[in-house]
Order: C-alpha cells, then structure tokens, then sequence
C-alpha cells in the first residue's frame, strides 16, 4: 500500500466514482497491490523471513510503500 | 586525444535510446551502446540511462530494470564518482535504484502528459549541468504517466538546504512535491529528471528548443577537464 502521506490519485479517482454508482457513506479510498506467493514447503519462520526480504527488495518500494504479509491457506 | 566515451544503456522496452546515442555524438563524444543483460560498462567515461518503459513499467516503473546485471556494475561504479545521467524511466530506475532519493509516482491528473516544458534550472554545480547558468530558464519535452515526485519530508528538506534540486518545473504538470524535475545526489555526479535533454538537441526535428545540448558539453567538458 502507499504509505498514508502519499497522494494516491487512483484511490481519489475511484472514490468520485461511486456516489456515481449509488454507493454512499465512502469517505476515502486507498488502491494497493496483492501479491499471492506459493511455496515449496510450509509456511515457517525461515520461508516468511524469505517473503519479507522479496518484499522489501523488490515488491514494495518502501520509500513510499509498506508492507505485510499474511498466511493463508 | 580520443573522445570521450558514454554508455547508453537497452533495456527491454527503453525507447530513447538511439536519440540519447545521436545526442552523445552530436556533442563531440562516442556513443558506446550497453546492453543490460551484461556485466560490462566497457570501459565508459559516464553512462546516460535513457527513457522508455522498461519491463514494461511492470510492478513499479524502474523497479525490475533496477536488478538487470549491468546495475551490478553501474551501482557500484556510481557510487564511487562515473558521472550518470537518468531521463524519464532513466530517473525512475535511477530512484528505484537508491542512487538518488525519493520516487516518482503517478501524475496528480492521472493523465499521460506529452508536451513542451518550462523549467529553471537550479543548479549548474552538477556534472551534467556545468554549462547551464543557474535561474537559467529552458524549455525540454516531458512526456511521461509517472513524474509526480515525491519523497519524505526530511529528504526534501535535505535536497533544497543541500542544493541539491537541479531543475524546477515553471508550471508543475504533474504535481510534483516542490515542483521539482530533476535533482542529483550529494556527490553531483548522478543527476535524474523526468524531461528529455536527448529530445531537444536540433532543430531540424522540430524540437521546441536545442537547450538539450548543454547536458552534453556540460559532461564532455567535465570529462576532457578531469
């Protein structure tokens, strides 16, 4: 997701759009990106410190992007 | 005395990259043609990153091109003073890279903007901008989705007390923070900025300016002098 102080005009641009659409009561929209990574093995300590280090280095750009990672399935 | 020699660098989807060669040999230099997929700088005095969409601008623009092999050289080889220039998707892998701070976004208007820009230039204490006068004010194309620059409030701080801010856009078209167009890093060596020097080097193409060439003879007389 874009860090909170990053302008995020997409999120602006969808936000306009859906009192169009009838949808009332959005004060705000934030657009972020998903990523769903599968694994080899299980999902432990070692292959998440892996995952965190993928997006630290390239999925998210942390300058103005933060991250989490969550287990599912 | 040879020429001075500087790489240009392909990446797949760069698209400047033969008018950044033709603006290189225009101002009296070798235009030396780098691939990214090599380890190689070939021996190259400066290195210009050109603009383009890279890897299609997927995941983030610059984001991918930044771990391409030739980065392994060129990183290193920045940090420890090759003069590097980065224009529109250049600059970007330039942020993407860390070589300069910040990061460029999508443009406030969320529109793709083509078109001839004004610009002061702030700083003529760079390697790329020796022949331009500071106050200076130009004209260059910009042509880009993602120019809107940002960075935190501590690194733009920094920039403007360091003078670090190189250009300024004269009606912000794409909501910059600052307005700013270019800026280089602390040693003055690498410098990035969304508009096109190589795209403003001629008349005859119908550019709105040939303010352009200055990048060019700023980095040969660097060379020549060093």
């Amino acid at each position: 997701m874009l860090k909170p102080e990053i302008l995020d005009p997409q999120g602006q641009a969808i936000a306009r759009a859906l009192p169009r659409l009838g949808f009332a009561g959005v004060s705000a929209v934030r657009q972020g990106k998903r990523f769903e990574i599968e694994l080899d093995g299980p999902a432990d300590e070692s292959a998440l410190a892996d995952v965190r280090k993928m997006a630290e280095t390239l999925l998210a750009n942390t300058v103005i992007e933060d991250y989490v990672v969550r287990v599912e399935g | 005395m040879s020429a001075a020699r500087v790489g240009i660098v392909t990446f797949p989807g760069t698209l400047d990259d033969q008018d950044a060669a033709r603006a290189v040999r225009l101002a009296g230099a070798e235009a030396v043609p780098l691939w990214h997929a090599d380890h190689d700088l070939n021996g190259v005095d400066a290195v210009f990153l050109p603009g383009g969409f890279s890897y299609g601008d997927y995941l983030r623009c610059g984001a991918i091109s930044r771990f391409a092999p030739l980065m392994d050289e060129l990183i290193p080889a920045a940090l420890a003073g090759l003069p590097v220039l980065g224009t529109c998707n250049g600059f970007q892998i330039l942020c993407e890279a860390h070589l300069l701070p910040g990061a460029l976004t999508r443009n406030a208007s969320l529109h793709y903007i083509c078109r001839d820009q004004r610009l002061r230039v702030e700083s003529d204490r760079t390697a790329w901008t020796h022949d331009f006068a500071a106050g200076q004010e130009i004209v260059l194309p910009v042509k880009h989705g993602e120019g809107r620059y940002v960075a935190s409030d501590e690194t733009l701080a920094e920039l403007e007390a360091d003078g670090r801010v190189v250009f300024r856009y004269l009606g912000n078209p794409n909501g910059s923070l600052n307005d700013i167009a270019g800026i280089t890093n602390e040693a003055g060596n690498v410098v990035g900025l969304m508009p096109h020097p190589e795209h403003a080097v001629e008349d005859l193409v119908g550019a709105p300016s040939t303010d352009g060439r200055a990048f060019f003879t700023s980095i040969l007389r660097k060379l020549v002098n060093s």
